[in-house]
């Protein structure tokens, strides 16, 4: 901030406080003319006012207070762009990005600075790395059979995942179960540790106006048809002639296509709901999955113990 | 008495008296709303599937009924009342005042249609739409061209400390009220605010602990000033602790927003800065406890007799302790255990049940009779039965509030030996349920003892009571 508005804070604040401490010692005197107990020779309404002296012990209080406002003031940042003396920040302000943020934490290492976030972080990973990379050798299949490695994964998920997903991880409506051995973006050990590294984007386009609303019914019942449930035989075969606009993305067999994060559409299970209903509207409407990525927020150790867990969940 | 006071004046009651009674109803009302919420937070499905219903829309409705609908209603029937009487003499301007009094229930109903609707700035106690904000203006200035007014034509010499502190309330909720609520409209219900960012959430809570400072604290105690030595029937303890707590009170308050954004994005000056006055706060705070229990010395005996100064002196009691409980939740260790906890819900509800509600409460006993022109309440032993619900209902809900926000404090903290959290968070709320029933609970006794005052009221304004032959003198003291 600019001097001028340092000052500012400066002057504002020492003067509240000083202009207090006179207004105390003011009061502590008896400067009224009247003796001490004594009404003050005023009424209001009937209501007089006793000219009692300040209760000492809450004098000694508030001078206590005050002493130990100045003192912290010093100690830390409060006043302007005075940095306190003992150089302590909560974290490197004004930061932007990651890159300025490393940065930061440099210029703040080497000049001896106390940066409360660096330093609980760097505590944090110097106390509790050793852990995560203890399993770090390992590969995401064996991390599925360490019950030490999976305990750690499932605290893991049920403070990072489980909003989403759920307590038991079989997921929600929009947020895919992780138990049932369906992965839109693949089930290997790697794909879903790049699932959870990156993040992924599924998108599923609108098709009302390419189909119209009779289309989107006949496709509806043709999908409903492949997961063998009874349908409506003319329009599933009215709709097979049109799952060719589907099937680049979801294959003629309508199985999918991971790569796409496309969803096999022949399994019956159902992301968005399985009714006639829900599959028209998810056809009519398009789909927008999101999940977000975790590099930066959990870094590749938690990652790979997170993805040893999904897998764990799927063993058998 | 001074020679001026005996002189009879003809004062405006009739706005005390309208004021006095939407209190009573405004209370009962936002209270109701806050036992409903309550119980939703236990049984969900109380918001029966109905957008207008849920909490999330709920929870604004109920407090801005209570701050500003029977809060406000309450201090500006008693702020014109004390100004009239200490003044001795009659209100500034009586259209005026019906003008705030009517422009004073547009806002509210305003709010009770809106809120429910889902019309909100989002921005906390100041939810209400640019158009209503610009009503709360309009209203609030004619409020002060009353109040002030009546003090430029004041016949006694001095001007008595109870006023000091409504003036103060009046003029800085005023400013708040109008920096906070600056924006653009888009539409009819629709505005912006100009500030963004650090800065918007730094304006938003330098209005909103300020509410609480000067609304909710020095507009109460200009209520506590009044009411405690008229019905104790004795002076005020001291006359220098009233200056030197006034000044340091209104001084330092301004200064305390930044608690509420400890560990965020606002710079560690602001933070620091904010800390340090919420504590010194501490020792000027307890100057009106103490200036109000000791104007009791010599008079206790009467706390065995009378439950109207009960309620008065329990009141500061509440007043202590949550002045002395929030300087120290503003220190950023303890504040590290107790933010985003219940405890902080716990605090304001000790703050607004226990201090204003029962000063409130203590005040309007202390009127009725005397607007109506009653010898006394219609019954005292009701007063009684209200004042121990109302205290339990205030305990209940308070430790309730205490164990709920410290044990989600420390379960939200808790870490295992790999450095993961313990709890997640639905282990927290799970763990949390025993209390909201109990909260629940201790919400049910207020709102019964409201509903028995105003069945007191009721009987006291219709013939139950034997009129006064002479208005105007306290009355249920002997």
């Amino acid at each position: 901030m600019s001097s001028f508005w340092s000052a500012w804070i400066i002057v504002i604040t020492l003067g509240t406080l000083i202009a207090l401490m006179i207004l105390l010692r003011w009061n502590m005197t008896n400067y009224t003319g009247i003796e001490e107990g004594e009404p003050m020779g005023h009424t209001f309404d009937g209501i007089e006012e006793l000219n009692n002296p300040l209760p000492k012990w809450w004098t000694i209080l508030y001078w206590l207070c005050f002493a130990w406002g100045f003192i912290y003031l010093a100690l830390y940042p409060g006043l302007g762009n005075y940095k306190g003396l003992l150089g302590w920040t909560s974290s490197n302000q004004g930061v932007l990005s990651l890159e300025e943020s490393r940065l930061a934490v440099e210029k703040a290492r080497a000049e001896g600075m106390n940066v409360q976030y660096d330093r609980e972080r760097m505590h944090a990973d110097d106390k509790y790395g050793p852990i995560f990379q203890q399993y770090a050798s390992l590969s995401i299949e064996d991390i599925a059979k360490e019950p030490e490695a999976v305990k750690i994964g499932q605290r893991l998920f049920l403070q990072n995942c489980a909003q989403c997903h759920g307590s038991d991880a079989r997921g929600s409506q929009g947020f895919p179960n992780l138990t049932d051995g369906v992965f839109n973006w693949g089930g290997e050990p790697h794909q879903i540790f790049t699932t959870i590294m990156q993040g992924r984007n599924a998108v599923m386009a609108p098709w009302v106006d390419a189909l119209g609303e009779q289309g989107v019914v006949e496709v509806a019942t043709y999908v409903l048809s492949l997961n063998g449930r009874n349908v409506d035989r003319d329009a599933a075969r009215a709709g097979e002639q049109q799952f060719a606009i589907c099937s680049a993305c979801h294959g003629a067999d309508g199985k999918g296509n991971t790569a796409l994060g496309a969803p096999d559409l022949t399994n019956n299970v159902w992301l968005y709901g399985g009714s006639q209903k829900a599959v028209e509207d998810t056809i009519r409407h398009g789909r927008n999955g999101v999940m977000p990525s975790w590099e930066h927020i959990l870094g590749e150790d938690k990652v790979k113990i997170l993805a040893g867990y999904v897998l764990s969940l799927n063993a058998e | 008495m001074n020679q001026t006071n005996s002189q009879p004046v003809d004062y405006n009651l009739k706005v005390v008296k309208q004021f006095t009674i939407m209190t009573i109803v405004w209370g009962i009302v936002g209270m109701s709303v806050g036992v409903l919420i309550a119980a939703q937070l236990v049984w969900p499905a109380l918001n029966f599937d109905t957008p207008w219903l849920t909490y999330g829309r709920l929870r604004p409705l109920h407090t801005n009924a209570v701050v500003f609908a029977f809060g406000t209603s309450a201090l500006f029937a008693t702020a014109y009342y004390v100004v009239q009487k200490t003044c001795h003499v009659r209100l500034f301007s009586d259209r005026l005042a019906a003008f705030t009094f009517w422009g004073w229930q547009a806002v509210i109903v305003a709010a009770v249609i809106s809120l429910p609707m889902g019309f909100t700035t989002t921005k906390e106690y100041a939810e209400l739409e640019w158009p209503i904000s610009i009503l709360i203006a309009v209203v609030w200035i004619g409020v002060m061209v009353v109040f002030f007014g009546t003090m430029a034509n004041r016949r006694t010499s001095h001007i008595y400390v109870a006023n000091w502190f409504y003036g103060a309330f009046m003029i800085t909720v005023a400013m708040l009220h109008i920096g906070n609520n600056l924006a653009i409209p888009v539409s009819f219900m629709k505005s912006y605010s100009i500030y963004s960012g650090a800065v918007d959430a730094m304006m938003q809570w330098w209005y909103g602990h300020n509410a609480v400072g000067f609304l909710l604290t020095a507009g109460f105690l200009g209520m506590m000033y009044y009411f405690v030595p008229k019905q104790a029937e004795r002076p005020v303890y001291s006359y220098r602790l009233s200056i030197v707590h006034f000044w340091a009170l209104i001084c330092i308050y301004i200064w305390a927003g930044p608690h509420h954004l400890h560990y965020t994005a606002l710079p560690d000056w602001a933070q620091s800065v904010g800390m340090v006055m919420s504590v010194i706060l501490f020792v000027p705070s307890w100057g009106g406890m103490i200036n109000g229990i000791m104007t009791l010395s010599g008079a206790w005996h009467k706390l065995r007799t009378d439950p109207i100064l009960r309620f008065l002196i329990v009141s500061l009691s509440f007043y202590g302790m949550s002045t002395f409980e929030g300087p120290m939740m503003a220190i950023k260790s303890v504040n590290a255990l107790s933010h985003y906890t219940d405890w902080t819900v716990g605090h304001v509800h000790s703050g607004a049940l226990g201090w204003v509600a029962m000063i409130s409460i203590g005040a309007i006993y202390h009127l009725i009779p005397i607007l109506f022109d009653r010898q006394r309440m219609y019954s005292i032993k009701l007063i009684n039965t209200h004042f121990w619900l109302h205290t339990i209902g205030v305990v209940l809900y308070i430790v309730a509030l205490w164990i709920s926000g410290v044990t989600q404090g420390l379960m939200w903290g808790a870490v295992n030996s790999d450095g993961t959290l313990t709890y997640s968070f639905v282990e927290s709320l799970q763990a949390s349920y025993p209390f909201y029933f109990v909260r629940f609970i201790g919400g049910l006794f207020v709102v019964t003892g409201m509903l028995i005052m105003a069945y007191n009221v009721y009987r006291t304004t219709r013939s139950d009571v034997v009129r006064k032959s002479e208005p105007l003198v306290a009355a249920q003291t002997a």
